[in-house]
């Protein structure tokens, strides 16, 4: 385990998530943070492995809550939704690692710093999270669609995605299939109908 | 005849110096047979230099981790099968070794050798094959990619006999493997092994000393050291450039600790390197088989209490040495059976992204090997 202990210290608005043991890092630092990490001689991560973005509904929980007069009362706990993209870097120098950093951003708008111009290595793997979450990477020299075509709308991982109800074609539906390809199926003709 | 016309005359040589050539672009792919599958790259040529390459793909894009984030966990073991469908053991192991690190499951001694074993005979076979198709591309056509798939089926017999599927394997599971080998399975393993080398000594004599294969692949596609480590490039690709990185040394998962084998390194880092640095981490595998089939102990293969199993809220990034490179799956549970989100670090994919450093300046013919030479199947690079 690599201590993060100097780096909080170099940081102060960095701030360490303990469950993840990783790095959560405001984006207008996220840059300087990068190369600090990829230089400094104690360090010296300088490969970036993984880049993944993660997209988090917001969730509410309703709960019964008994009053101290016996009646029950529901409270309504709110978690805000999220959208991360989290960097796993490792040192082959000195072959140690990882360390963990997250850039947090909002679902309605998402955009973070990219870090490609200190690991060109996340160049591809920046441009998918702009593909399939719609992340807006700042900074990014070449932010195109990669494994979707051009002319795609939506972001397909993310999570409250619904995708197109004649995406495919089964020969035997069954369930939520079915369902929707029902609607689809010629409208059986009615006996009124062949009355006239 | 008037004899007095007949003289010598002077003639201008057109030197070819005024010639101006356009930047023409071609679209190569996604149906070029050097292309390994449905791949294009967008090539600008001057004459038949590359000027500009941008490669395309997503044409097998089938939102793999989409798929897996809405099953249970054993559910995207068979799918991960087919991410390189050369190497469907690795994919399994990276996949187990991932959620193993998050549920914190232990392996049954047994099963970490089988591990083993079953990772060094996908790499034999993956490396042996690339070999195959790279001459292939050089022009070969056939004769040494056949040598390599002949060898390939002993070694794909033996995934069928212990996992009822040649390529399509299944076999790992989450602390272990699905079933012990059948008896005598360690024998044909044994021989299978044994009798590699001589189809080595075979390849090299053909290949290694080759002289279109020397003056076709040495200094083509040069990728230095620097650019390597920073665009995250990993594998023989990675160690042709010089880099001392593998993840068996480094991160010793399984039980790679307890086996004595070297990490061949080249030093210039051009096609020529990445093509030796496979054929010698074969010899490299076949040492490491020969130590596991020696001393593999009896016992359990896997943990059947770890079945349908439901992580606490965790993340954990699992990352093994796959034969194309690093080979990684991103977990994180937030305490249902099925992942928050399930994401695959593809080595091929993402060794792509010098492609386009190591073609410019280069003929056009020589971008089809330098994409040989980098090793991708595309069903991992669009998944």
């Amino acid at each position: 385990m690599i201590d993060l202990a100097p780096i909080l210290a170099k940081f102060p608005t960095v701030k360490h998530d303990a469950a993840a043991n990783a790095l959560i890092v405001p984006q207008a630092l996220a840059l300087e943070v990068a190369k600090w990490l990829r230089d400094d001689p104690a360090y010296r991560m300088d490969y970036a492995s993984n880049v993944a973005g993660v997209d988090t509904l917001p969730v509410e929980k309703k709960t019964k809550v008994k009053q101290p007069d016996g009646t029950e009362r529901e409270v309504v706990t709110k978690k805000p939704g999220s959208m991360e993209v989290v960097y796993h870097l490792y040192s082959m120098a000195l072959k140690h690692g990882p360390i963990t950093i997250k850039q947090v951003t909002t679902r309605e708008n998402p955009a973070v710093t990219s870090l490609t111009p200190i690991y060109r290595g996340a160049e591809f793997q920046e441009r998918e999270a702009f593909d399939l979450f719609g992340i807006q990477f700042e900074g990014h020299p070449d932010l195109r669609r990669i494994l979707m075509w051009d002319e795609f709308k939506d972001f397909p991982m993310r999570k409250d995605y619904v995708e197109p109800d004649d995406y495919e074609y089964e020969p035997t539906p069954h369930d939520a299939v079915l369902a929707k390809a029902k609607a689809h199926y010629p409208k059986a003709s009615t006996s009124t109908e062949a009355a006239s | 005849m008037n004899t007095e016309t007949i003289a010598p005359r002077e003639y201008q040589i057109y030197s070819g110096d005024d010639l101006r050539t356009n930047v023409l672009e071609i679209s190569m792919g996604p149906q070029h047979p050097s292309t390994h599958g449905v791949f294009r790259m967008d090539v600008s040529l001057d004459g038949e230099t590359v000027v500009k390459l941008k490669p395309v793909f997503g044409y097998l894009h089938r939102n793999h981790e989409k798929i897996a984030e809405t099953t249970s966990y054993l559910g995207s073991m068979p799918y991960t099968d087919r991410l390189d469908y050369f190497c469907s053991m690795t994919n399994n192991w990276a996949y187990a070794l991932a959620v193993e690190k998050m549920a914190g499951l232990a392996v049954p001694e047994r099963a970490e050798y089988i591990r083993v074993i079953m990772a060094e005979l996908t790499r034999l076979q993956n490396h042996a094959s690339l070999v195959g198709f790279l001459t292939n591309d050089l022009g070969a056509s056939g004769t040494p990619l056949l040598y390599a798939i002949r060898e390939r089926e002993h070694i794909l017999d033996l995934f069928e006999w212990a996992s009822g599927a040649r390529m399509m394997c299944n076999y790992m599971r989450f602390g272990g493997v699905r079933n012990d080998l059948p008896s005598g399975w360690l024998a044909q393993c044994k021989k299978v092994v044994d009798d590699f080398p001589a189809f080595m000594d075979e390849f090299e004599t053909l290949l290694t000393g080759n002289e279109i294969i020397l003056s076709r692949c040495q200094n083509v596609g040069v990728l230095p050291r620097d650019l390597a480590i920073n665009a995250s490039i990993t594998g023989p690709c990675l160690r042709a450039s010089g880099v001392d990185y593998d993840i068996r040394k480094v991160d010793k998962y399984g039980v790679y600790d307890r086996f004595d084998f070297k990490v061949p390194l080249g030093s210039v880092g051009d096609c020529y390197d990445r093509f030796m640095i496979r054929l010698l981490e074969m010899r490299e595998s076949v040492k490491i088989l020969k130590q596991a089939l020696a001393t593999i102990p009896e016992g359990p293969v896997n943990d059947s209490k770890a079945r349908n199993f439901r992580p606490k809220p965790a993340e954990a990034y699992g990352r093994i040495e796959g034969p194309k490179g690093e080979l990684g799956f991103y977990l994180v549970s937030d305490g249902t059976p099925k992942p928050h989100r399930y994401h695959v670090r593809p080595p091929s994919f993402i060794n792509l992204t010098v492609l386009e450093d190591m073609c410019l300046g280069q003929k056009i013919a020589d971008a089809v090997i330098i994409l040989g030479s980098i090793d991708i199947v595309l069903g991992e690079v669009d998944r």
